[in-house]
């Protein structure tokens, strides 16, 4: 893979924003404020993190990538297209009548893993693969990434407890608080924090990063596993909407579709960020 | 005489046989090692057994993992737990995501008679049959366990097997062989087909024999698979023998009895038929024997619907 510097992935970032918006304009929905609260996250662990490509994506020993926000697929489907796995103009069709890209990850799209959409799924799916790879002694990694409304299912803190009992430093789990759900706060509908403190009573290795700093994630998913024998956690605060000043920490962006005259708005915050970067 | 086992006892040793084979190959449990009489097998090939305590949803969760990085995984719980509380697993980590995982429910439909209905399955036939991609199997006696577990190592789609406690006799059969999708033929007959599944063809082959003696002769069938339905087998019954009772221990609701109906409507087959299983109200409680007696699920009481049906 070539290293990106972190000026390009910051570019990257830009033009992936980008993609997201112009793909859920087209097709009239999506849930763009959480595409754009995880999109950085994607950014690294595709471009500088995973070691999974689509020449490699067969292969036993790829890293795992796992999507358990699934309706976000719209941030993961513009980040595969990028790395190669489509063509990007099939992203014309998503939630288009027959096309493999709808509204959320399924394994009809190259480069996806496991079909998701309900909540709650991927971590156990995470630890079933991370387990495989410590029973045959290989040295791939599962990396799964969870919204933060999603951990009120019980299903993520089974799983949990099992990574911790099996002592998978190979998992990595990533929460994208951005702070919001479809109702509004996490912390008014039910109350997460102290969150890291939890996972870290459920026996991982914590580390907090901002979800939304290229710098910071790099840093972050360079050093995994934060500690041998304990799954890794990443608490990643994120904000809602990134990157478009009307959307940024707004609940109802949650899978709010642009007007024209906001798309128009959101192209032209995002064309100055390019050029600020250039 | 052959020492009668149940089949949860034959599933878990030739599972054991196939371990011993197949390094690659694991059992997923739920505390449940104990019930599934898997102890065995995870003294003998401890490394082999992967254990996530009380947790059924994880369960299905972890075995799909597993099976995606090329394991050969059996998921093993109760079956009312299995197939309620973890349905959406078995829906979408499973069947949606094309995962091949065995999923294992044991203890089924009423061997847990007297514990109530938390611990009766008599959904799990019904709710699958409505999900795609899924192979749904209740075996009818030791043979057919044996058969059903081969078969489902060797498939590569996911399955669902259904196992009771109770010791099995031998049936002797007339289809020597076993395939999944194919019923398998016990008893030939001309006047009416008993077409039952997992341990209730062992009541259905009991109420040919009490007919047989009444000059009344019963085909009687082990429907093993109920997902696919072998079509063939039900049309055939109807057709040649002019009379079907299906026989279950699931609700009448959604299960083999329903598909069969709703199979030789469709196809313009009108014959005297009846489903035989559990009705839709709170089920009794007592031994596995007692609550089938009460439904007439024994030889005595499966008689009784045929002769009844005869009157038609």
């Amino acid at each position: 893979m070539t290293m990106l510097t972190e000026n390009e992935l910051k570019r990257k970032s830009v033009e992936y924003r980008r993609t997201i918006l112009e793909i859920i304009k087209a097709c009239g929905s999506g849930h763009t404020g959480g595409d754009l609260s995880c999109i950085d996250i994607l950014n690294v662990l595709y471009n500088r993190i995973l070691r999974v490509s689509p020449q490699t994506f067969q292969d036993p020993d790829r890293d795992y990538y796992v999507q358990s926000k699934g309706h976000c697929a719209e941030a993961l489907f513009t980040v595969l297209a990028d790395r190669g796995f489509f063509p990007k103009d099939e992203l014309k069709t998503l939630n288009k009548y027959g096309s493999h890209f709808i509204g959320h990850p399924t394994r009809k799209v190259n480069g996806v893993e496991q079909n998701t959409g309900a909540l709650g799924h991927g971590l156990a799916f995470a630890v079933g693969a991370a387990l495989a790879a410590k029973q045959d002694r290989k040295d791939y990694r599962v990396f799964t990434l969870l919204g933060d409304g999603e951990l009120a299912e019980g299903s993520n803190w089974e799983a949990g407890m099992t990574a911790a009992h099996y002592r998978l430093d190979n998992l990595v789990a990533i929460v994208d608080r951005n702070g919001l759900q479809i109702t509004g706060s996490t912390e008014d509908v039910v109350q997460l924090e102290p969150l890291g403190e939890k996972f870290e009573a459920f026996g991982f290795a914590v580390r907090r990063c901002d979800g939304n700093d290229i710098g910071d994630l790099v840093r972050t998913f360079e050093s995994v596993p934060f500690t041998p024998g304990k799954p890794s956690l990443v608490l990643a605060k994120t904000r809602k909407g990134k990157g478009i000043s009307f959307m940024d920490n707004v609940a109802k962006w949650h899978h709010g579709v642009p007007s024209d005259e906001e798309f128009s708005r959101a192209m032209a915050e995002l064309e100055e960020a390019q050029a600020a970067l250039a | 005489m052959e020492k009668l086992q149940a089949n949860l006892e034959v599933f878990a040793t030739t599972l054991l046989d196939l371990a011993h084979q197949d390094s690659n190959l694991l059992v997923v449990t739920s505390d449940s090692r104990g019930s599934g009489k898997l102890s065995p097998f995870g003294k003998a090939v401890p490394g082999q057994i992967v254990e996530v305590g009380i947790a059924e949803q994880n369960l299905v969760g972890v075995a799909a993992g597993l099976a995606a990085a090329g394991k050969t995984v059996f998921a093993v719980s109760p079956a009312c737990f299995l197939t309620a509380r973890s349905l959406e697993q078995i829906k979408n980590d499973v069947c949606y995501s094309d995962q091949p995982v065995k999923v294992v429910g044991i203890s089924a439909g009423v061997s847990y008679g007297a514990l109530g209905s938390t611990h009766h399955s008599l959904h799990d036939f019904a709710a699958l049959r409505a999900i795609h991609n899924i192979t749904i199997v209740a075996p009818a006696d030791n043979f057919e366990t044996r058969e059903a577990v081969l078969a489902a190592v060797k498939t590569s789609v996911p399955i669902y097997l259904r196992f009771g406690k109770k010791a099995m006799p031998h049936l002797s059969r007339l289809s020597p062989t076993f395939e999944l999708g194919k019923a398998s033929l016990i008893r030939q007959g001309t006047h009416l087909t008993f077409l039952a599944s997992g341990e209730t063809v062992a009541p259905a082959l009991a109420a040919a024999e009490i007919l047989a003696k009444e000059g009344v002769e019963c085909r009687v069938v082990s429907v093993h698979t109920i997902k696919p339905l072998d079509e063939a087998a039900v049309l055939s019954a109807a057709t040649e023998t002019g009379a079907v009772i299906t026989v279950e221990e699931h609700s009448v609701n959604g299960g083999l009895g329903e598909a069969c109906a709703s199979l030789l409507m469709q196809k313009g087959v009108r014959v005297p038929f009846r489903i035989v299983g559990f009705p839709d109200e709170y089920t009794v409680t007592g031994s596995q024997n007692e609550i089938f007696k009460h439904y007439g699920i024994d030889g005595p009481g499966l008689a009784e619907t045929a002769r009844n049906l005869a009157k038609q």
